[in-house]
């Protein structure tokens, strides 16, 4: 029986198991907008802006660990995709994104609403695919999707013209998915892990760096068990939280320019680093050179690329990062050495670093600190919730205040820094998770990128809680300017603020504000009692608020400076010039 | 350090995009390519030649083959192969220069492949050393136009060491 290519776009995207897709219509999509009109299913959730759209099937990824789907129209709607794509790519969550285009034979006239989508996303997607056949297309939405989900995931674009959705012709789904230039390694090499073995036994100040690897690979389970059989305290990358309990008496939180005092002392003072699915970017490694100077360095990661990229590396494992902790436990098993003693002084040097500068804040009773915010959100959702974070120091607070025990529970653009991420990927993943509470930890000027979501939300009943922490600034932005630019302030007080409440009324969806610090608990007791619409919370905070420790730009990652030395950065600044 | 590395593609539509991109986007650099089908026509071959100490070569590798549409990267630098270019000069030497225009040629192996009323065109092929010499030597009586296709390499059968 004969389809039209729009019926067999539908029947390959149920073939793989897609349940939601994100979309935004137009002119060239109209006939799979068509299907979709009749589609039990599949179900498309109608955003407001191409962006919102893949951010939000980047959070339904991320929460739900399957394939996250957006469909879009050519040109214009292409284009509005571009950050969510880039988004997804650096931070390697699997999506495949569908953009309508013009016809096969107006390509390349500059026709109308024509853009050159797959060139423009070369760079930022793992693949893309332009259909010029119509006889391609199932096995092209095949392709994709294995693609987009093996060996080190990422974002794959499949361009679509009109003419491909609109012929016909027979339905013929492939077997298998083989392409013979892409094979990603999956298990490490036996040699390497029995070195990596030795390696850890023989360590006395050992380290272990998590990162998002670990989430993508589901290996949070050999992760602890490596962690405690062999007695090695746990840092984790932003990426990374979750990967291992966050409350547990081995995790030191995050490095990096704003980890903790202990993790990044720990790194710098370590005599073996195990990074586990990270690729040491520079906001962890601070100054390359002076990185992790007595450490003995592995790198177990997926993709060879990562490796040896922006640090030495002394052992390479490439395979996916749960088949090789598997093997390495095996290995350490088989080794039966007693860690336990040799790593008793180095745990006891890290808890007292612990002690010693804790992560703090000065709490004020008459004012709201942005970290009390976090704190209370941790409390009141008992730790449980999916936290979506925006992009500047609220996601530096919702990353150093809540504790994240388990994976997928921590959406944050990392790689990309997007303002205007974390709205749309509560969205998405409240729909991926629809009885899990979701929270989106907000600043003021990064709601503003994507709060045309708001309607998304309200029509889909979605009981979303975004907690902005309205301190009148581009925040992250002033905090450099304070610290490094004379407290000139160019350009970052936002001057006019909406009222969120009254924005979120308009809305349909209910608005709350707390401006004082005994406000805060009601407020979020208030919200989580709504089951069906959005929350927006306008917490008014401490505008003169900074993140801590902070780590310079281009200094070591133990060279931080700390809120008791505000008053006097320059001398360690200088220092470190 | 200079690479000569080949890269065996699909033949697909903007695959040469992909690597130039994967280039430029990562500020490595091309000093030369050359495409061309191989005996199977749904692949290609492409030999690039770059340059950069050992970690930005081991990245260039490392991208390449991690292209979805890289079948299979090799880089020359420890592998005894045979490299070759080809060129064509035109020249345009003043009349008494014309004998020693062509002599030159001839000692390079030379092929006169066009002549006008006042110009030849040599066709010389070789490895870099062979080619820059000759472009040294012929320089100064007056190169008109020039052209070259950039290296090409290949393995040499039986004997391949690394160093
Ligand atoms: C799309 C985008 N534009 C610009 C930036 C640069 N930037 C990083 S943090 C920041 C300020 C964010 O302000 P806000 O959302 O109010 O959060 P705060 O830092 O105050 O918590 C800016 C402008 C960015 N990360 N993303």
């Amino acid at each position: 029986m004969k389809m039209s290519g729009a019926e067999i776009l539908i029947k390959s995207l149920k073939k793989e198991g897609v349940r939601h897709i994100f979309g935004y219509p137009g002119g060239v999509v109209l006939n799979i907008f068509d299907v979709l009109y009749d589609e039990k299913d599949v179900e498309l959730i109608l955003t407001r802006h191409e962006q919102g759209a893949v951010h939000a099937a980047d959070g339904y990824a991320r929460a739900s660990g399957k394939v996250g789907v957006a469909i879009v129209t050519s040109g214009p709607g292409a284009t509005n995709t571009v950050t969510g794509i880039a988004t997804a790519s650096m931070d390697s969550i699997p999506l495949v994104v569908f953009s309508g285009q013009v016809p096969t034979l107006l390509i390349g006239n500059d026709a109308f609403q024509e853009a050159d989508i797959v060139g423009i996303t070369r760079p930022c997607t793992k693949h893309n695919y332009l259909v010029k056949d119509i006889k391609d297309l199932a096995g092209t939405v095949k392709e994709a999707f294995h693609v987009a989900s093996t060996g080190r995931p990422g974002p794959v674009l499949i361009d679509l013209p009109k003419d491909v959705t609109a012929g016909t012709t027979e339905f013929k789904w492939p077997g298998d998915v083989s392409i013979r230039s892409y094979n990603p390694t999956y298990h490490g090499n036996k040699w390497m892990i029995k070195q990596a073995a030795q390696m850890i036994t023989k360590a006395k100040k050992p380290v272990i760096m998590a990162g998002g690897g670990v989430i993508l690979s589901g290996a949070s389970k050999e992760l602890k068990e490596l962690a405690e059989i062999t007695k090695t305290p746990v840092t984790m990358t932003l990426m990374g939280l979750g990967s291992f309990p966050g409350t547990h008496k081995l995790s030191m939180g995050m490095l990096g320019m704003h980890g903790t005092y202990y993790a990044n002392n720990a790194v710098q003072n370590s005599d073996l680093l195990i990074g586990i699915g990270v690729r040491f970017d520079d906001r962890v490694t601070g100054k390359t050179s002076a990185f992790a100077p007595y450490a003995k360095i592995i790198q177990i990661d997926i993709d060879p690329t990562s490796i040896r990229k922006n640090v030495r590396v002394d052992l390479p494992v490439v395979g996916d990062v749960k088949n090789v902790l598997i093997d390495i436990i095996k290995a350490m098993k088989e080794q039966k050495s007693q860690w336990g003693a040799v790593r008793n002084a180095w745990i006891k040097q890290i808890d007292k670093w612990k002690k010693e500068k804790p992560l703090s804040y000065k709490f004020d009773k008459n004012i709201i600190k942005p970290e009390f915010v976090v704190e209370k959100i941790y409390e009141v959702s008992k730790g449980k919730a999916i936290i979506c974070t925006e992009v500047g120091q609220n996601q530096m607070w919702a990353a150093q205040f809540y504790k994240y025990d388990n994976p997928r529970k921590w959406l944050s653009s990392g790689g990309l820094g997007t303002m205007g991420y974390g709205f749309p990927a509560a969205i998405g993943a409240q729909i991926a998770c629809p009885d899990k509470l979701v929270f989106d930890i907000a600043g003021d000027g990064s709601i503003q990128m994507n709060i045309q979501e708001l309607a998304t939300a309200v029509i889909n009943k979605l009981p979303v809680k975004v907690a902005i922490l309205n301190n009148g600034f581009l925040g992250m932005v002033r905090q450099w300017q304070e610290l490094f630019f004379k407290e000139r302030y160019s350009h970052t007080r936002l001057g006019v603020v909406p009222d969120f409440v009254k924005v979120a009324e308009a809305y349909g969806a209910v608005g709350l504000r707390a401006v004082k610090p005994d406000e805060v608990e009601p407020v979020l007791k208030e919200a989580l009692k709504i089951k069906d619409k959005p929350v927006f919370m306008d917490f008014v905070v401490d505008w003169k608020e900074k993140v801590y420790p902070m780590v310079p730009a281009g200094a070591a990652i133990d060279e931080m400076i700390f809120e008791e030395e505000e008053k006097k950065p320059e001398k360690k600044l200088k220092a470190v010039k | 350090m200079r690479h000569t590395i080949s890269v065996l593609v699909e033949n697909k539509f903007g695959v040469l995009s992909r690597i130039s991109g994967l280039f430029s986007g990562r500020g490595f650099n091309i000093e030369s390519l050359s495409v061309g089908e191989t005996i199977d026509p749904a692949v290609s071959l492409m030999t690039i030649v770059t340059s950069g100490d050992d970690r930005i070569v081991e990245q260039i590798t490392k991208q390449l083959n991690k292209l979805i549409d890289a079948i299979k990267v090799i880089d020359f630098i420890n592998i005894d192969h045979v490299e070759r270019e080809m060129i064509l000069v035109k020249i345009a030497p003043k009349k008494n220069d014309k004998t020693e225009v062509l002599k030159l040629a001839e000692i390079f192996r030379g092929r006169i492949v066009d002549s006008g009323a006042s110009t030849f065109t040599v066709q010389i092929t070789g490895n870099e050393s062979k080619i820059q010499a000759f472009i040294e030597l012929i320089k100064p009586y007056g190169i008109k136009e020039f052209v070259r296709t950039g290296k090409v390499a290949i393995a040499r059968e039986g004997i391949k060491k690394t160093k």
